[in-house]
């Protein structure tokens, strides 16, 4: 099963930063979401070498993940075609999950 | 209890303008916020400035301020914008111009002032390079400080019916109205948190609404096309409502604002504003009715001792080409006239100082490998950036050649040369940033 089934998210940019948020359509797929969706899984997704936090919150059955490095020269000077990364989030919801 | 009604009539600087002139007249509102500018486009119009001095603030201004002042001053809704951009005094007095224009006379403009610290900024260390702003010599063309919501309140006090920002800090557009509205302490670190979460909320319009959120089969939104801007019912604690003008499109939910809640949030529990460290970390949401949804929970720390600056540089040139493949091969001969480009492109190479090609349809986008079959057509893209325009502009003719020097069936080339503005940030005392207000009157 991807990630995508159960969750939605938005991606947002700082500089070199991009930060991806995950959050559950159900409180029932929340604990698979909290368990299998790590700083790790999300950091192997880039090609590049990138820190990744990952925030926590509970109450919204949401992740905020913060990876710095992700997008490279920063919004201004890339010369990428998605320069903001605004499609990184789809990269976190082909994630495969445990059905 | 008193309410105060707030609404965002743009979420960027391009933004759609029948949404807010929808919420103009029909919204009932007391504030109207514009949120215009990014990061980029600040120094974009700090060049525009140098080039001429009236010149420097929102391209849309004034068809904006055409569409909404009327019905604006007729239900006692106040507006408040960062599109002053790098110019707000002539930002202001546009704003005047217009209104009397429009035959609107006694109309209170104020300019919200100080933001522009490029005359301080050179000992400063950027970000990215630990080197001090001055080292950008030349090439340095911007320096703006985000500031706080305290020129608005100002300006608010002065009794202006229009207040025009620079580079104030998104949320602060939201939190200084407010801060007025209801007397809150400059100390009052809840209060301040939960304004600026409602404006944190509000600050990217329909991104809230249903805008951005679409993703047909899960995430279904009614009448996209006619989407709604979102507005706030905020109480004297802090705690709001955020809903939409009955009858527009789009929708509110928890889903909605869940994502935009943590949109370019990084640690939820400390989003670093001039005017407060906003907790968002106990946020909770609430649908008590169709398209309303109740925010509680917001809080806030004090305020951090230093103010972010973002400082603009000329970075060289970026020069691009596109060219199409489609049918059998198409990803093979896309990808050939990749390497031709690369080989075409080595004289260059010490001129170029970062290039990237990638295949639309391919691997454009997502980073990593995919097993997905090889789409029916792709697009060869490649840009590189260079210090140098002619390069830039060799890089573009050379995509351009692919037509008849390069793989069979080409198609569709399109070229494009922008001036790279780069930007970094640093950070800066406020006891070296002094806030002031001019007004003018239509």
């Amino acid at each position: 099963m991807k990630l995508h089934e159960i969750a939605h998210g938005r991606t947002g940019d700082k500089g070199t930063t991009s930060n991806i948020s995950v959050i559950a359509y159900h409180a029932k797929d929340w604990p698979l979401i909290e368990a299998h969706v790590t700083a790790e899984r999300v950091a192997a997704i880039f090609d590049r070498h990138v820190t990744v936090t990952r925030y926590v919150l509970p109450k919204l059955h949401a992740l905020n993940f913060v990876v710095e490095g992700a997008l490279e020269g920063g919004v201004t000077r890339s010369v990428a075609l998605d320069a903001h990364g605004k499609s990184l989030g789809f990269a976190v919801l082909e994630m495969e999950l445990p059905a | 209890m008193k309410t105060v009604r707030i609404g965002a009539g743009a979420g960027f600087g391009g933004d759609r303008i029948d949404p807010a002139v929808a919420l103009a007249r029909d919204g009932a509102l007391d504030y109207l916020v514009f949120e215009c500018l990014a990061e980029r486009t600040i120094a974009l119009a700090q060049l525009a400035r140098v080039a001429d001095p009236s010149e420097g603030y929102d391209k849309l201004l004034e068809r904006r301020i055409r569409a909404v002042l009327p019905d604006c001053l007729r239900n006692g809704t106040r507006i408040v914008t960062n599109m002053g951009a790098a110019n707000p005094w002539a930002a202001a007095q546009k704003v005047a111009e217009t209104a009397a224009d429009m035959g609107l006379t006694g109309v209170k403009v104020a300019a919200v002032l100080g933001d522009d610290v490029l005359g301080h900024v050179a000992p400063y260390p950027l970000d990215d390079t630990g080197m001090p702003a001055e080292a950008l010599g030349t090439r340095l063309v911007s320096a703006n400080a985000y500031i706080g919501s305290a020129g608005i309140v100002d300006a608010l006090q002065a009794g202006a019916q229009v207040v025009i920002c620079g580079r104030a800090a998104d949320p602060a557009l939201f939190l200084g109205p407010l801060a007025h509205e209801f007397g809150w302490a400059s100390d009052d670190w809840e209060r301040l948190g939960r304004g600026t979460l409602v404006g944190h909320l509000l600050e990217c319009a329909a991104q809230i609404t249903g805008g951005y959120f679409a993703d047909p089969g899960l995430k279904d939104v009614p009448d996209l096309a006619n989407v709604g801007y979102p507005l706030a019912e905020v109480g004297e604690d802090g705690n709001a409502v955020i809903t939409k003008l009955p009858g527009t499109g789009g929708q509110v939910t928890l889903a909605t604002c869940t994502e935009q809640l943590l949109y370019e949030i990084h640690d939820p529990a400390r989003y670093l504003q001039p005017d407060v460290v906003a907790d968002f970390s106990n946020v909770d949401f609430t649908e008590i009715g169709p398209d309303r949804v109740a925010v509680s929970g917001g809080a806030g720390h004090p305020r951090p001792e230093t103010l972010k600056v973002s400082v603009g540089s000329r970075d060289g040139w970026i020069g691009q080409g596109e060219i199409s493949y489609a049918g059998p091969g198409a990803v093979a001969r896309g990808r050939l006239a990749a390497d031709i480009l690369k080989e075409r492109l080595l004289p260059f190479q010490n001129a170029i100082a970062a290039y990237r090609s990638d295949l639309i349809g391919v691997d454009s986008i997502l980073p990593g490998d995919s097993d997905a079959p090889p789409p029916r057509e792709v697009r060869l893209r490649c840009a590189a950036r260079c210090d140098s325009r002619e390069v830039a502009e060799t890089v573009a003719d050379e995509v351009e050649t692919l037509y008849l020097c390069g793989p069979a069936g080409g198609g569709g080339v399109t070229r494009s040369l922008r001036e790279v503005i780069g930007i970094r940030s640093t950070f800066m005392p406020r006891s070296e940033v002094e806030v002031s207000v001019r007004i003018v009157e239509s």
